[in-house]
């Protein structure tokens, strides 16, 4: 019982273990990357199948210098733009409406037994299928396509695992608020709400990732010029890899993005959690 | 303690039948009658299968007897439930994780409508009771197994029920904490005076504890009889000294293996004694 009144270790302590912690990581990532370039210069790969890592870093660089030039614009980060509001959209669209969904269904028993069935189905259907429907629905340029998308494939986990947080509740845990005679407003936000909290962030997480995945797939259906889907269709279409590879990266660093927004709110809502825990 | 009024729960034939007409008929209670009076340490103990934590759950109006007459405090247990006259405390301690322990002792009074500074007060009364003040702003997780059954104690008596309900509550600890948590909560009794019916497998902690102790054997789950403790209160580490405690010890554990041998066979067997010092 000693861990909680400890004393925090100093700044310097806490940077150097962090670094230490994480130094792995970068050691693979810089790697990795080494790997990547040299393996391009030995073997003399056309650029068009892969480009230097080099190559792509310095297409990226021109961007940036285009995007804080006063005058001129960049159609990359004008696309990152557009991609990130259509895979935000769709994901508050989505998440909200399958969060809603569960606490209506999980209120009602039947509801719930009538719908979960077809949730459950539904998850496991390639929606990304529907989006040239989607296209044809909300026209081909507006963004409301593919946030429709995103917003249809993140719904369907995110209720069903939510769903499951606000019934899966401990059976002891449920008889103690029967015990004082709780109404079920009452049980539902001190007990299944609280309860359902890990699994909605577990959904969360993957849907973060599916946003991103949903909006630029999507895109390749087609759609306006700056949007990221459509910039590496066209640029991969015009062989101008580097140009192509620099939109994936924007794509990651948005995806990437997006999880670690979900991780933090995580950790600010539920700090008590068994994944949050300091050890040692 | 011999006033008609004081009388907090009175059994009279009670029976439940789970899946009645099927198959899978069991008959968990047959029978039961049994009267407590306010401020008596009852403990049921027998085997599994006894019927004792199904009689603990229809006193709680987690289920309802098939047939006999069941009274709280005079009223129907649900009704009894309603006017929040007990609190349970379980085998384990299901504290909310998410909740500080001030915060789940604070719980039963949130649900109660309780105004928050009376809930602060309450709870750290409750903490100081049982000696967990110093805890007050920890999780759940960050407690050992026999604090975290003090602060369901705690919990439990927050809003000063007159009935405690202990399902096995030290069934999960080490044998030196349970001792421990005895020696806690007979000095709470004592310091409350409430009614509490304690279930529990261990021979040697239902004679410790209460001055009551009800045998129960099990197929069907009946009372075979009720024993009365005289050991003098307060009773403490000496208590298990006395060769009067070793007797009752001896006595009750004959009446479980009698109430074994009439039961069909295979029934479960009486646990282990507890080592003697």
């Amino acid at each position: 019982m000693t861990l909680v009144n400890e004393k925090r270790p100093s700044l310097a302590r806490r940077v150097n273990r962090q670094l230490r912690y994480y130094s792995p990581t970068i050691a693979v990532a810089v790697g990795v990357l080494l790997l990547w370039e040299v393996i391009v210069l030995l073997f003399d790969i056309q650029q068009f199948l892969l480009p230097k890592p080099s190559a792509i870093f310095g297409e990226f660089m021109l961007q940036v210098n285009l995007w804080l030039a006063p005058d001129e614009g960049s159609l990359l980060f004008e696309a990152s733009g557009a991609t990130f509001w259509e895979a935000f959209g769709g994901f508050v669209i989505g998440c909200g409406g399958g969060i809603l969904m569960a606490l209506i269904t999980s209120r009602w028993t039947i509801i719930s037994e009538a719908t979960m069935p077809f949730a459950i189905a539904a998850n496991s259907v390639p929606i990304i299928a529907f989006a040239p429907i989607m296209n044809n629905w909300f026209g081909i340029t507006n963004p409301a396509s593919k946030m429709a998308i995103v917003a249809i494939i993140v719904f369907f986990p995110t209720m069903i695992n939510t769903v499951r947080g606000l019934t899966l509740v401990d059976a002891g845990q449920l008889e103690l608020m029967q015990s004082y005679a709780a109404k079920p407003s009452r049980i539902m936000f001190s007990l299944r709400i609280p309860n359902a909290l890990p699994y909605i962030f577990s959904a969360l997480r993957v849907a973060s990732a599916l946003s991103l995945i949903g909006a630029v797939v999507a895109e390749f259906f087609g759609g306006p010029r700056a949007t990221l889907g459509v910039y590496i269709t066209q640029e991969a279409g015009a062989f101008d890899f580097a140009k192509a590879w620099t939109a994936i990266m924007m794509a990651s660093l948005i995806g990437i993005g997006f999880y670690l927004a979900v991780l933090l709110l995580e950790r600010r809502l539920m700090p008590w959690h068994v994944s949050f825990r300091e050890v040692g | 303690m011999s006033a008609e009024q004081s009388v907090v729960i009175a059994a009279q034939g009670v029976n439940k039948i789970f899946n009645p007409g099927t198959d899978e008929e069991v008959i968990a209670l047959q029978d039961i009658n049994l009267n407590v009076d306010s401020g008596e340490f009852i403990s049921l103990v027998g085997p599994s299968g006894c019927g004792k934590s199904t009689l603990m759950r229809l006193l709680a109006d987690l289920l309802q007897p098939s047939s006999g007459d069941l009274l709280i405090n005079g009223k129907s247990p649900r009704a009894a439930r309603l006017d929040r006259d007990y609190g349970m405390v379980f085998q384990a301690a299901t504290l909310y994780d998410w909740r500080s322990v001030t915060k789940n002792v604070q719980l039963p009074l949130e649900v109660m409508g309780y105004a928050k500074d009376v809930r602060q007060k309450r709870a750290r009364e409750m903490l100081e009771m049982v000696e967990l003040s110093a805890f007050a702003e920890h999780y759940p997780w960050q407690l050992s197994g026999g604090m975290q059954q003090r602060v369901s104690i705690a919990r439990a008596l927050a809003f000063d029920p007159s009935i405690l309900l202990m399902d096995e509550p030290f069934g999960a600890l080490d044998e030196f904490t349970r001792e421990r948590m005895n020696m806690e909560l007979l000095r709470i009794w004592e310091q409350t005076g409430k009614t509490i019916i304690f279930v529990t497998h261990s021979i040697s902690e239902a004679i410790f504890l209460s001055n009551r102790i009800v045998v129960m054997s099990p197929r069907p789950g009946r009372i075979t009889k009720i024993v009365n403790n005289d050991l003098p209160y307060p009773r403490d580490f000496k208590t298990r000294g006395d060769p009067a405690y070793h007797n009752m010890v001896a006595e009750v554990r004959e009446l479980l293996r009698d109430a074994i041998g009439s039961g069909s066979p295979g029934a479960a067997r009486v646990p282990s004694p507890p080592h003697q010092e």
